[in-house]
């Protein structure tokens, strides 16, 4: 999205190139909650089809959001972090990012 | 004894069998208008909630999300939930079809069970046919045990 990169200039200027470069290589992270309604099963088969993961792992993902109330389910730049939210949401899970 | 069959079943030839009454096949059209209609009419309805979950704790940044992919993800459940109601009398499926059909019931079953309160174990003690409410939690149940087989059916599609 847009606001994190808009203006690399100005924010390279105003910051001190560490935490500028800092704040670049942390990644994104997509968390997946649980909720009372949708199914186990439903969960694991959204995990297989949208990250292309193996049953053994969508289910291990799937489990610990049902035990642990979330689970980290990908990663990445905050482009393909929001890109796989919108792609959760789009299926009905509940689906957040933030910086890690 | 035999078991009945599965109301969604994949066939030899890579589509989907749908076994369902027409009492059923008209709940699911019936359904799908009724939430097409609150959804029109009122889109700040509490029980959607769970249709547009927040991406961002901040709420700046949330309004920038929704701003830039809401309408696409209002018009892929308008799609889905459609699909579900011209393709609810059809016997055999493809595999778009029924990715419809999984995303429309799961949207069903999110906005029923957010107005009917659900729990994780709703039905742990069996189904009281007595009790406030039996009708939706019975039309809940249903939708679940849809959602389940098509679920089954498209994991062996993977």
């Amino acid at each position: 999205m847009s606001s994190a990169t808009s203006a690399p200039g100005v924010v390279e200027l105003e910051r001190p190139a560490d935490s500028e470069h800092e704040e670049h290589d942390r990644p994104w992270i997509v968390v997946v909650w649980n909720d009372p309604i949708n199914l186990m099963s439903y969960v694991t088969l959204v995990f297989q089809k949208l990250f292309g993961y193996s049953l053994a792992k969508a289910t291990e993902l799937m489990l610990q959001v049902h035990h642990d109330g979330k689970a980290v389910v990908s990663s990445g730049t905050r482009e393909k972090a929001e890109h796989d939210v919108a792609r959760l949401h789009a299926h009905g899970l509940w689906a957040t990012l933030r910086q890690d | 004894m035999t078991e009945p069959p599965a109301p969604i079943e994949r066939t030899a030839e890579g589509d989907f069998r749908v076994h369902l009454g027409p009492e059923e096949r008209d709940l699911l059209r019936r359904l799908t208008a009724e939430l097409e209609e609150l959804l029109a009419a009122e889109p700040g309805d509490p029980s959607l909630r769970r249709l547009r979950p927040r991406a961002y704790e901040d709420e700046h940044v949330e309004r920038e999300y929704r701003s830039l992919i809401g309408s696409e993800l209002e018009s892929l459940r308008l799609e889905n939930l459609r699909g579900l109601a011209e393709t609810a009398d059809r016997d055999r499926l493809d595999p778009g079809e029924l990715d419809r059909w999984l995303a429309a019931l799961n949207d069903l079953r999110l906005v029923l069970g957010t107005r009917l309160d659900v729990r994780e174990d709703e039905f742990a003690d069996g189904f009281d046919p007595h009790a406030p409410h039996a009708y939706e939690l019975a039309v809940y149940a249903f939708l679940t045990w849809l959602q389940e087989a098509a679920i089954q059916a498209a994991a062996q599609s993977l």
